[in-house]
């Protein structure tokens, strides 16, 4: 609901996403203080925002799958890896810089989605769930095994992108390319889901046949949302290859793909602010137990070395289970409960 | 010949086990239509378990008793903590809970016994090997045929002919009936969990003396879940014939293919075939096929 006092007099108005003029400034004063991040903050931090920026796209891309178009994905991180290792082979081997690779990463992502989607014209819900989880698997062994393309285990090497003789090579530096291209990602994603598309996968969503009746083309829009969302994976993986400077299988696990879609129900499924939720807790909550598992390893003797991978199935799997539990609509949720609140104060009624 | 003869019992033996695990995840979705992917976990921490009970040195009854004891309590504590809550939630709560609880329940084992493999010590079966004809079995693997072979006897029995067992085939039927004849319908959600925990947990078992007790065995859950795809999400049956089917394929590609393309294969072979399977018959090859309506 609009701040009190605020009416929508015209169609511009309404479909505004920043509405009032305190919205606007809330938003610059934001941009200014994400922009300014790297004067006030150190390496380590900078190297956490980097983290959340690729997290981010890849987590939008499966809230577009997912959240709207009710397509479960197990795949994701699978098909990040996809774009990180075009990147990687298109760069390493034929020797194309940075620049050049990031459409095709986005749209080599974007095609081998679409093969692993095609089970979705036939089958939904948990055997989709299925098969995306295949994918993983399946990626995950071409990547191992892929000989001199994929370089197998040892992973491939890339050079950091540069603009003329400006190299991206610190992290404060790859902030802001990581960040300017998040933004991007968030105001393509937060608009897909208002045009025609979006709602076409919203009703894909919430009843496929009765979409298929209003006249939807089901499986036109199931693909497209697969392809979406391995675009965005193309960039999340772009990104993070030349984040961290080389391909390994091992970068992209089965793990992170759980975490994702766990996360976007910690954050908010179907709510692109959910995304942003899910993704800033999901790094955050990693980061506190690793600084958690160290001090705990000082009462557990026994078990020190393993301890931060138990500890982080442990605390990161309670954590999804009890949003799920008690509140499924997520920290998104909150938040608007919260506006709510706030908007009526004195009078809650 | 002897070489083909030994890679299909192999994957004869090891179909059974994927069958058997699939087996307890056909149950919990029959009673209660939750997709238990955890069931792979459920499988590790018997095989953990066991190999407590054989560390402190009992006997063989001993230790297969203490890991259907610990397996029913543990189906038991979940089903009522996590997922009766969920009753009536969407289908990817429910999928992402079952996920959930199996990082928790790896967790956990983790922090117990440690991520280092280990083996019975004392064996659990005998070391010489089963000669038939010209073809040599491991002893595990005809024990394992044994166990599966007994346990489905047993499942038989269960359920055409006692009281618990028809309740829960009422149950998977429809629930507002089964209630209306007077059949507790969460106390047989929470039976079916207990079984689907033992089930897996003497897969667990089997599975762990034939390799080695490691946190490597849950991938059987992920692989039992192919098991089910191809098999049909509602039929038992067909949970062991498509065990047995991904099994011997396995087999197979592990001895033929695998050399070709530098190993691994075997590891996503059923995958592979659950993906193609689901093209071709999406509703498995023993599912009921769903008419759905608006």
């Amino acid at each position: 609901m609009l701040p009190a006092g605020t009416f929508n007099m015209s169609y511009e108005q309404d479909m505004a996403i920043i509405r009032t003029r305190f919205q606007w400034g809330a938003f610059i004063t934001f941009l200014i203080a994400l922009f300014a991040l790297p004067l006030y903050v150190s390496d380590h931090w900078l190297t956490l925002a980097n983290t959340i920026g690729y997290t981010l796209v890849a987590m939008l891309g499966l809230n577009i799958l997912t959240g709207y178009c009710g397509q479960i994905s197990i795949g994701q991180a699978a098909f990040v890896g996809v774009g990180a290792y075009t990147a990687a082979a298109l760069g390493h081997h034929l020797g194309w810089s940075a620049w050049a690779t990031l459409p095709f990463s986005a749209i080599t992502a974007g095609f081998i989605g679409l093969i692993f989607g095609l089970p979705a014209l036939r089958v939904k819900g948990f055997y989709l769930a299925m098969t995306t989880l295949g994918a993983q698997f399946m990626i995950l062994y071409a990547f191992n095994h892929g000989g001199k393309l994929t370089g197998g285990i040892t992973g491939l090497e890339v050079e950091r992108p540069a603009i003329g003789g400006f190299v991206f090579d610190s992290e404060e530096k790859f902030f802001y390319l990581i960040m300017i291209i998040t933004i991007v990602m968030v105001f393509f994603a937060k608009n897909l889901v208002r045009t025609r598309t979006g709602r076409a996968f919203v009703a894909v969503r919430d009843n496929d046949l009765a979409a298929e009746v209003l006249g939807i083309n089901l499986s036109y829009y199931k693909l497209l949302a697969f392809f979406i969302c391995c675009v965005f994976a193309g960039v999340a993986g772009w990104l993070k290859i030349y984040h961290i400077g080389s391909a390994f299988p091992d970068h992209y696990p089965l793990m992170d793909s759980i975490w994702w879609l766990g996360f976007l129900i910690v954050g908010g499924l179907g709510s692109i602010t959910g995304a942003i939720f899910g993704a800033v807790s999901y790094v955050m909550l990693l980061e506190w137990i690793t600084i958690l598992s160290p001090m705990l390893g000082n009462w557990f003797p026994g078990v020190s070395h393993q301890l931060f991978a138990a500890l982080g199935l442990l605390i990161t799997g309670l954590v999804i289970a009890v949003f799920i539990v008690f509140e499924p609509r997520g920290i998104h949720h909150r938040w608007e409960l919260f506006k709510l609140y706030y908007r009526l104060l004195p009078f809650s009624y | 010949m002897g070489e083909l003869a030994g890679y299909v019992i192999t994957g004869i033996s090891l179909g059974f086990i994927y069958g058997l695990v699939a087996l307890g995840f056909v149950l919990v979705y029959k009673s209660s239509r939750i997709l238990n992917f955890a069931v792979g976990e459920f499988l590790l921490v018997g095989a953990y378990v066991a190999w407590t009970a054989r560390d402190a040195g009992w006997p063989l009854w001993a230790t297969f008793l203490a890991t259907i004891i610990a397996g029913a309590i543990l189906g038991l504590l979940i089903e009522r903590i996590a997922l009766r809550p969920l009753i009536g939630q969407p289908i990817l709560g429910v999928i992402m809970m079952t996920i959930a609880l199996s990082v928790i329940l790896r967790g956990t084992v983790m922090l117990i016994w440690g991520a280092i493999s280990k083996v019975y010590q004392p064996r659990l079966f005998p070391a010489e090997p089963v000669q038939l004809g010209d073809i040599v079995i491991r002893q595990e693997y005809v024990w394992g045929f044994v166990t599966v072979a007994i346990l489905l006897i047993l499942f038989t029995y269960f359920f055409r002919y006692t009281t618990a067992g028809l309740a829960m085939r009422a149950t998977s039927e429809d629930h507002q009936l089964a209630r209306g004849t007077g059949i507790r319908v969460k106390s047989v959600f929470a039976q079916s969990w207990a079984i689907c925990a033992i089930v897996a947990g003497v897969g667990g078992i089997i599975l762990a003396s034939i390799t080695s007790v490691t946190l490597d065995l849950s991938q059987v859950g992920l692989k039992s879940i192919a098991v089910v795809l191809v098999g049909g999400l509602e039929s038992i049956p067909g949970a062991i014939v498509a065990g047995l089917i991904i099994g011997i394929a396995e087999g197979l590609a592990s001895g033929y293919i695998d050399p070709l393309v530098g190993g691994g294969i075997s590891e996503v072979f059923a995958f592979a075939i659950a993906i193609v399977s689901l093209l071709i018959w999406p509703y498995g090859l023993f599912g009921l096929r769903r008419i759905e309506r608006i």
